[in-house]
């Protein structure tokens, strides 16, 4: 185990704590930076997707895990985004313009969202957050000079300085991937300065932050701004990566999704996001194995155990007619979520920490060492 | 004219008066304490100062500025920060970050200089990084910086609570029972530290307490509060001879 001794204040604010990390996180740079050279184009394409929804995740991490106010609305900011550069696009503006008009139109949004949210609290804020996407989802299937309504809109080609980049190639990886590593070293920043302290400070406890000095209400709408901006430029990508959006896309489902992210991957690290990302990417995949495999893998099973062919043939039609069925991915999705909630409530990035500690302690590692501690009565008096 | 002034400070829940038009001055580099039976208002006193409660009436003066109207968060950027009760910490922050916060009223960058992490934003958290560390200094507490707060025995967070409040160099703290769940000895560890923040520091203090042994060490003066009625006012011996005191403690 590695003990570190700080001889600098320096010490305190740096991204890496030591040299480990540089060489760790290198390697995974350049590991992802060469990834188009080996990995099909699937994958490739999984990956990209992994990269916008990891950028949304620290979004919602910096709203929901950071600064404690939850939202079950950022699939409308991500449609705010996507469709702000498919209507900025049919106009020729060019992509740095429309990509940044997006984010800051997004963040003015969140902005005016997060006002009336400076009231609520907890479910009440879910719910206002939930009616919003509503609002959004709504507004996008009716405002058909401007949205084309449920007809969707296409969205062309990106062209980047006079280069035309296609949504499958590696430069498209290579730009969400930049816009994904640029948020996270924004947000790191951003969570070592007094900004992110004072998120942190809401998140714990209002009362205390205000008697401290922080402005409450005006980091909430900061804090709404700045995750309702990081989640349009996401929106951006997202448009050109689907190269065509309609309003059923931007489902409070999504908003779930989202969710999900940091919730699987832990909220209390942008580490979370990343996991969360790959977690959510990667098991719709593994859902639509299931569903096309899982029928005939079970009817075997019953064969072997001596049902007869009939039997079997019943089985195989029955699971996959469950498979089949309309809303069965939402409840698999709240099963995991309920899941993690009770086993795993710092999600798989608590996980590694666990896992890595169990390593670094071995043989020494207690279970308890993670177990919830009794908290103090805190004073609800004054909130 | 006194620092601090309250002027028939008066806080109404429905017909409970609360507080009930108290007024007192505090002098510079004073320590003032208030004492009284559960219930007597000496809380909600410190809750109209750092206005998480708006006065029914009355009016709060601090170095000449009336500041009853002012926002709470601008109430600790005039340089009077609080401790409370039932301790509010940021829990799932290290001590650090805890006592970072102390300093926002200092911070003077932009977002988007943080958002970059510019060298002007590098060089400020160093400072505040450096002042910090002297009330780390300052209250011993050099073991547990980079500690959880949610990991943390009760006696240590309240000391951290005092450390947050100072880190914020204020001119005025307002300390809430300050040796409240905390042993024999760390209350004569705090009774040290409030003395010192008065020498050292030139803070002035206005504190809530019921450990009598530890008004006596500290105070400068008592004032008694019952059914938020100033009873008595004076020096801590003639405070605790006061008829209305001993009779609001013992019963007639």
């Amino acid at each position: 185990m590695r003990f570190l001794f700080k001889t600098d204040y320096e010490d305190d604010i740096k991204l890496f704590p030591h040299s480990g990390y540089l060489v760790s996180y290198g390697i995974l740079l350049a590991l992802l930076l060469i990834a188009p050279y080996f990995l099909s184009s699937y994958l490739m394409s999984q990956l990209v997707f992994v990269c916008i929804y990891a950028t949304v995740g620290v979004a919602l991490l910096i709203l929901t895990g950071f600064t404690g106010q939850a939202s079950l609305g950022h699939a409308a900011f991500l449609a705010i985004g996507a469709y702000t550069a498919a209507y900025l696009q049919k106009y020729n503006v060019p992509f740095p313009v429309y990509f940044l008009a997006a984010g800051g139109l997004t963040g003015i949004i969140g902005a005016m969202v997060g006002f009336p949210a400076l009231r609520l609290t907890g479910i009440y804020l879910v719910i206002a957050t939930i009616s919003f996407a509503l609002i959004v989802e709504e507004i996008l299937a009716r405002w058909e000079s401007v949205t084309n309504g449920n007809e969707g809109m296409r969205v062309k080609t990106l062209s980047l300085l006079g280069v035309t980049v296609p949504r499958d190639s590696p430069t498209f990886y290579y730009l969400c991937l930049a816009v994904l590593v640029l948020t996270i070293v924004g947000t790191l920043n951003l969570l070592r300065s007094p900004t992110g302290r004072a998120f942190v400070a809401i998140r714990d406890s209002e009362t205390a932050a205000r008697s401290m000095g922080v402005n409450v209400a005006l980091y909430k709408v900061k804090s709404f701004a700045i995750s309702a901006a990081i989640t349009g430029f996401a929106g951006v990508l997202f448009a050109h990566k689907l190269s065509f959006i309609s309003p059923e896309m931007f489902t409070l489902q999504l908003s779930i999704e989202f969710i999900i992210v940091i919730l699987i991957g832990g909220t209390f690290s942008l580490h979370g996001a990343v996991l969360g990302a790959i977690f959510i990417v990667m098991i719709d995949p593994f859902l639509t194995y299931l569903k096309d495999d899982m029928p005939g893998m079970i009817a075997g099973i019953a064969a072997t155990f001596g049902a007869g062919p009939a039997a079997a043939g019943s089985i195989k039609s029955n699971v996959a007619a469950f498979a089949s069925l309309n809303g069965l991915k939402g409840a698999i999705y709240g099963i995991i979520i309920v899941l993690f909630v009770l086993f795993e409530p710092l999600g798989l990035y608590g996980r590694w920490l666990k896992i890595k500690l169990f390593f670094q302690l071995f043989p020494l590692y207690k279970r308890a060492t993670f177990k919830r501690q009794k908290i103090y009565v805190k004073s609800e008096r004054n909130r | 004219m006194s620092y601090f002034r309250a002027e028939n400070l008066s806080l109404h829940f429905g017909g409970l008066k609360a507080v009930d038009a108290v007024s007192f001055a505090v002098e510079k580099g004073e320590i003032l304490s208030i004492i009284g039976p559960n219930g007597a208002g000496k809380s909600s006193i410190f809750n109209l100062i750092s206005r998480i409660y708006r006065p029914t009436s009355g009016r709060i003066f601090f170095e000449d500025q009336d500041i009853t109207e002012e926002p709470p968060y601008d109430i600790a950027r005039l340089g009077i920060a609080r401790t409370f009760q039932n301790i509010e910490l940021f829990e799932n922050a290290t001590v650090l970050s805890n006592l970072l916060v102390g300093r926002h009223r200092h911070s003077t960058t932009q977002l988007w200089q943080e958002l970059l992490f510019l060298p002007s934003v590098r060089s400020n958290e160093k400072l505040h990084r450096r002042r910090v560390e002297q009330v780390i200094e300052f209250l011993d507490l050099e073991p547990y910086r980079d500690k959880l707060i949610s990991g943390l025995p009760y006696g240590v967070r309240k000391v951290i609570e005092l450390a947050r409040a100072l880190c914020s160099e204020p001119k005025l703290i307002l300390l809430d029972e300050p040796s409240s769940g905390l042993n024999v000895e760390e209350t004569d560890d705090m009774s040290f530290w409030i003395r010192d923040m008065k020498s050292e520091l030139g803070i002035t203090v206005l504190m809530v307490e019921h450990d009598m042994s530890l008004v006596n060490r500290v105070s400068d003066r008592v004032i008694a509060l019952n059914y938020g009625r100033v009873l008595a006012m004076g020096s801590p011996a003639e405070v605790q001879q006061h008829p209305d005191v001993v009779a609001a403690y013992l019963g007639a």
